[in-house]
């Protein structure tokens, strides 16, 4: 029961990926040039790269019941951040450190809104949304900032054991977190947390420490993100990095099964959630399909997904008990 | 309505005075600032954000969120010039048309939202890729209009005494914030609205149809962004795909710096007229500072809005303590 909703982004992703292989010729070539590989697998492989990784933030914030909007904005202010500092002198290891330490930051602040001062999470992201996109302006001054600096670019463009450093770095993202989450009392804190703020809170559950957590993290994974997408194009610009970013990340998160009410979550399922959705986007580019049905498309099977998974269907389909958790928002 | 201070209008009480704070500040700051054809300039160049701010506050009270109306926007303004100028059709015809699309497009993501029971913002943000991504189909480049209606709509102004004039946008926004007033305030559906954005199970048990309201809210949102839309070619001459983006998110900053709580249940439209009011004049401020740049209104208006919502916030803890 649990992987149930998982299960129906298997499925549209499998199928997905079939439909290309009958349509779609050398959709599945790999070839190895220059010692790399190269094809429109590892091409979605690393193009998801980005949005996996605020998905995986996301996910844990989702799973205290939140959302968090403002990962956009982070991922330019982050941008902005490794792109100055890298100008400025600083070797790239320190700007890197810089621009995760302001992912962090923004993480901390918006926990810190929905943790001690109680606001809706949707709202106390919004507010970081907004303005964030508007520090990172200012300090760009509203111009796209170019840099070139080895060891970020490595981020965007570089590769490891043949495949794009991207790639590996999720690896090492998933692998941390799962260890954090999984291998400690984190988790179970995040999914009690979810499930009910209130009875986790009497039963002594740091609450607080909690959501102040999913949200530092999610956060920096925003940060990591936003590293990653300036890398790409040895930009940071602050007007289009990661914009509407937050919106492929938290579709990500609910079409890999974790639900938007909170509770259980996981990880993997969010990374083919954004799996899926670059799938879809390369998918359109190599059919030579116009470029702006990628986002009706997206509407579309993000709508079907969620229609398949809404309990009024599964009621209909499985017969089940299942009820809805939590109220309509 | 006795005027007395309860708990539900300290938050609109509080709007008003940072408004007239704002702008007596701003008045004495800079020459020239408050004449009324500054005023009537802060009606025309938010109309599009105000009318849209209007569908959302209904959205907002029911206790929803509908996060495709910069889309829908976008849309309305594209398919009316392509009507238009490329299909030959008559503006009127043509705006009838689009404002029963856009009305349609909410009424369907309202009964998405009611039928399946999915988060409002889950189904609305893939009616914002929907509508943003039909729009870019449709066309990649902005469009001029230049039928000779719009070309008369360009010499109409009422004259407000001297060097003042009124065009047509800000009294067809002015029209549409007066309709959202009463219909909020004096019809069965405004307070049906209320009552389910106040406590959704007990509107249930009193026989609200719930389930009609919730679809009529989001069609009124459909309904206001499309005439943002149609309002948005009258200001700019033009349709764009490309307009409105993240014009979400500022109409919801409007509608709590206004007064609405987000929960539902409790504002109004006038609070959101006055919200919109302030985004005009924190915007006109800049322009005339001169010096400084425009995302300095983001900021500003972040920390208004996080302002608002840690008032709100300690209204609701004091409410729970009564």
């Amino acid at each position: 029961m649990k992987n149930q909703n998982l299960i129906w982004a298997l499925i549209a992703l499998a199928l997905l990926l079939g439909l290309n292989a009958i349509f779609t010729p050398g959709f599945f070539n790999l070839e190895v040039r220059d010692g790399h590989l190269y094809g429109s697998l590892i091409d979605i492989l690393d193009r998801a790269a980005p949005v996996t990784l605020l998905a995986l933030g996301m996910t844990l914030v989702i799973a205290t019941g939140g959302i968090d909007l403002s990962v956009g904005s982070v991922m330019a202010i982050s941008g902005a951040v490794a792109a100055l500092a890298v100008n400025d002198g600083w070797s790239g290891p320190a700007a890197m450190a810089m621009a995760l330490a302001a992912g962090l930051l923004a993480g901390l602040i918006n926990g810190g809104l929905v943790a001690f001062i109680g606001i809706q999470p949707i709202v106390a992201t919004l507010i970081l949304m907004v303005s964030g996109r508007g520090v990172a302006q200012l300090l760009t001054d509203g111009q796209p900032e170019t840099f070139s600096n080895g060891f970020l670019e490595r981020f965007g463009s570089g590769f490891f054991l043949r495949l794009p450093f991207s790639v590996t770095l999720i690896v090492i993202t998933i692998t941390i977190l799962g260890l954090l989450v999984r291998k400690t009392a984190l988790g179970l804190y995040i999914e009690a947390v979810g499930n009910s703020p209130k009875a986790s809170r009497l039963s002594g559950l740091p609450v607080p420490g909690t959501l102040l957590f999913a949200y530092a993290t999610a956060g920096i994974c925003a940060a990591l993100a936003g590293i990653v997408a300036a890398a790409d194009i040895g930009t940071a610009d602050s007007n289009t990095a990661g914009l509407y970013a937050e919106l492929d990340a938290i579709l990500a998160v609910v079409i890999g099964g974790t639900a938007l009410t909170g509770g259980r979550f996981l990880l993997l399922g969010s990374v083919i959630g954004a799996l899926l959705m670059q799938a879809l986007t390369t998918t359109i580019l190599a059919r030579g399909i116009q470029m702006e049905w990628t986002q009706v498309v997206k509407a579309s099977v993000i709508l079907i997904v969620c229609i398949l998974q809404s309990s009024t269907v599964r009621e209909k389909l499985f017969g089940g008990f299942r009820k809805r958790r939590g109220a309509q928002s | 309505m006795k005027l007395s201070l309860s708990a539900s209008s300290i938050p609109r009480f509080a709007t008003v005075l940072v408004c007239l704070a704002l702008y007596l500040a701003s008045a004495f700051r800079f020459e020239n600032f408050a004449t009324l054809q500054v005023f009537v300039n802060f009606l025309s160049d938010n109309a599009v954000l105000g009318i849209v701010a209007v569908g959302m506050t209904f959205v907002i009270l029911s206790g929803g969120i509908d996060l495709s109306v910069g889309s829908v926007i976008a849309l309305v303004s594209i398919g009316m010039v392509v009507l238009i100028e490329q299909k030959g059709w008559h503006p009127v015809s043509a705006g009838l048309i689009m404002v029963a699309a856009g009305t349609l497009f909410g009424a369907i993501m309202g009964g998405i939202i009611q039928v399946f029971k999915l988060p409002a913002f889950l189904v609305t943000l893939a009616g914002m890729f929907m509508g943003r991504g039909l729009a870019l189909v449709i066309s990649l480049e902005s469009i001029p209009i230049v039928h000779p209606w719009y070309g008369s709509l360009l010499g109409f102004s009422i004259s407000l005494g001297e060097n003042t004039a009124m065009g047509a946008v800000p009294i067809v926004y002015g029209v549409i914030v007066i309709l959202g007033i009463l219909v909020a305030r004096y019809t069965t559906f405004g307070r049906n609205v209320y009552a389910i954005g106040g406590n959704e199970d007990a509107s249930l048990l009193m026989g609200i149809p719930v389930g009609l309201t919730r679809v009529s809210v989001y069609a009124v949102s459909g309904l206001c962004s499309a005439l943002a839309g149609i309002v948005y070619t009258m200001y700019s001459f033009s349709g764009n795909a490309t307009t409105g983006v993240a014009l979400e998110l500022d109409a919801i900053a409007a509608v709590v710096i206004g007064g609405t709580l987000l929960t539902g249940g409790i504002g109004g439209v006038f609070g959101t007229f006055i919200g919109v009011l302030i985004f005009g004049i924190i915007q006109t401020s800049i322009a005339f500072e001169g010096s400084l740049n425009s995302w300095w209104t983001k900021i500003g208006i972040a920390a208004l809005l996080l302002l608002f919502i840690v008032m709100q916030r300690l209204i609701e803890g004091r409410k729970q303590h009564d």
